[in-house]
């Protein structure tokens, strides 16, 4: 067992979640599972092996440096139209009409 | 004209001789869909008077005699995590049930602006999370071939679509298989495009390194004619690249004659139903008579793949998913009274298991302690299996291989055991590691009648021999 109630109330927390005592149990059991097949990876010594950090690193640009390889993303900083204000916020479940309203942040 | 094998060129030739309008080939889709969707699932909405507007648009060309756009007329459909404005677009989650995306996915406003007529939204598992479609906050898909049996996930509604002859063609996405094992359980060609090649932007994010927006259809020319449409650079995706984009449709037909094909052990071992091994040996004796050499090669870290997809994809989602919080996306839960309560009972209502699953172990894995051994490890890892595929493309120009262990499951058959569940994506979760493209064909049927699937891989942004190599495929088959 590598993770406890308590690990998966901890990482819950982490993540913004609220979990029912039977989603508790049944996420300790899954995540048990899931990470004794993960274990598998300390098979392999890594010690010098680079993480991946790009995938497209290969075939940006090959024969430019640093940030060079990503000067195809550049672009002329204009104001463009964007979302208008009132579609921005149709979506939202509580609004004044000009901003996002939500519950009291600061209780008094 | 029979609706269920209508491919995108015979039904703009249709619409653009006037024998069928392109309303009344939307209708008859429609119908179809009417007639039987409600045991099939594909569709979670429909968008009947979007589709009739741009029907009349094309009707009103084809009048006039003008040539018509590439996919003019041709009715299609889009997986639900592809952001259509003005449209329901909810990821099959119940949190975003009322969610109305403010604007187009680049690859939809692609394929509007060549022509096609969308018919609506398709189903998929919540967020693109899951490989039977069982995980829809709605209802899941059935495969049309047998509806006891799971249309593969997570674009289970977009391939499902295409089998049944509710669409002529759809686009999904695939982040470790989505497109390509759908594709192979309804007997459809799916392809995922190399990393960058097609524009994400509108695409409701699941895993950013691994997610890609990609065509599903009935045949591979069709697949090549959708994704000569939707790739190519797109200012809104930073991601996307700035590399030509080949006629990829004039591939097909194009002689295969001394292409050289690695055939990786890795991918034949133990766990490969042998029906399927069969299938695709006989294909793999096709190319060979076609002039293809056919080379053992190997892709040692394959047996890694399925590690370090979950911690990579779940990782990614853990912070993607953060978005939903309550303020701004349809979902608030009425119970909260504090901020900090808001975000909780809200994400805990509006997300499912599978979802908060993977939320939880890429906290996990890229919390403090556990970030080393865990995601770093995995990123370490997935170098090594990106160095396989280089390594292999030093000599081979393609690599065939299975698309999954066994043909379509039956509905229920995995949903008690997430990982049984996550290994079915052991053949297709090391391209979207990697970032190279892959493409998925029918190559026959199992004893039962089930399509079995093959799938090939490329080198980055060579799309083209891909499709060059799945024509040969298809018509020795014909």
């Amino acid at each position: 067992m590598k993770v406890t109630e308590k690990d998966v109330a901890y990482v819950a927390d982490l993540a913004n979640l609220e979990l029912t005592p039977e989603e508790s149990t049944r996420m300790v059991a899954d995540l048990n599972s899931i990470l004794d097949h993960i274990d598998k990876l300390n098979q392999l010594d890594t010690a010098n092996v680079e993480p991946l950090v790009e995938v497209a690193s290969s075939f940006t640009s090959a024969r430019c440096q640093g940030s060079e390889r990503f000067a195809y993303a550049e672009r002329a900083d204009e104001v463009k139209p964007g979302l208008s204000r009132e579609i921005a916020l149709a979506n939202a479940p509580d609004t004044n009409g000009t901003c996002f309203k939500v519950p009291k942040v600061i209780e008094r | 004209m029979n609706i269920n094998t209508l491919t995108i060129a015979a039904a703009r030739a249709l619409v653009q001789s006037r024998q069928v309008s392109a309303r009344a080939l939307a209708e008859a889709h429609y119908d179809q869909i009417a007639g039987r969707d409600e045991t099939i699932g594909s569709f979670l909405t429909l968008t009947r008077e979007r589709a009739l507007g741009q029907a009349e648009s094309i009707d009103r060309l084809a009048e006039k005699g003008d040539p018509l756009p590439p996919l003019a007329g041709v009715p299609v459909a889009f997986k639900d995590v592809l952001m259509t404005r003005g449209v329901r677009t909810t990821a099959g989650s119940r949190f975003l049930d009322k969610f109305i995306a403010p604007y187009d996915a680049t690859a939809v406003a692609q394929v509007e602006a060549a022509g096609a007529i969308c018919l609506g939204k398709l189903n998929c598992d919540e967020f693109a999370m899951g490989s039977s479609n069982e995980n829809s906050a709605f209802y899941p898909v059935r495969n049309p071939r047998d509806t006891t049996r799971v249309p593969g996930g997570s674009s289970g509604g977009a391939a499902a679509a295409v089998a049944a002859g509710f669409a002529v063609a759809t686009l999904g996405s695939d982040t470790g298989g989505s497109i390509r094992q759908p594709a192979a359980f309804c007997g459809v060609v799916g392809i995922l495009p190399t990393y960058g090649r097609v524009s994400r932007y509108g695409l409701i994010a699941f895993a950013s390194s691994l997610d890609h927006v990609g065509p599903l259809a009935r045949s591979v020319e069709d697949a090549a004619t959708l994704l000569e449409v939707i790739s190519g650079r797109d200012s809104l995706d930073s991601t996307s690249a700035d590399v030509p984009v080949g006629t990829y449709s004039s591939e097909c037909g194009r002689e295969v004659k001394g292409l050289r094909i690695g055939i990786p052990g890795e991918y034949f071992a133990e766990g490969l139903d042998p029906e399927i091994r069969q299938a695709i040996e006989l294909r793999i004796d096709g190319l060979r008579r076609a002039g293809c050499e056919i080379v053992s090669i190997s892709l040692p870290h394959t047996e890694y793949a399925i590690p370090v997809y979950y911690i990579v994809a779940t990782a990614e989602a853990s912070a993607n998913l953060a978005r939903f919080d309550g303020v701004r996306y349809t979902t608030r839960s009425p119970q909260a009274k504090t901020l900090s309560d808001m975000y909780r009972r809200s994400r805990d209502e509006g997300f499912g298991a599978e979802v908060k699953r993977r939320i939880l172990l890429g906290t996990y894995a890229l919390s403090a302690g556990y970030y080393d051994a865990y995601y770093l490890k995995a990123q370490q890892v997935r170098t090594l299996l990106t160095r396989d595929f280089h390594n292999a493309f030093t000599s081979v120009d393609a690599i065939v291989t299975p698309v999954t262990p066994t043909p379509a499951f039956k509905l229920g058959e995995k949903t008690d055991d997430p990982m049984a569940m996550y290994l079915s994506d052991i053949y297709t979760v090391t391209a979207n590691l990697a970032g190279i493209p892959g493409i998925s064909l029918p190559c026959g049927n199992n004893r039962d009648g089930l399509p079995l699937g093959i799938q090939i891989l490329g080198k980055h942004f060579d799309e083209a021999t891909l499709i060059r190599l799945a024509h040969a495929i298809e018509q020795d088959q014909q």
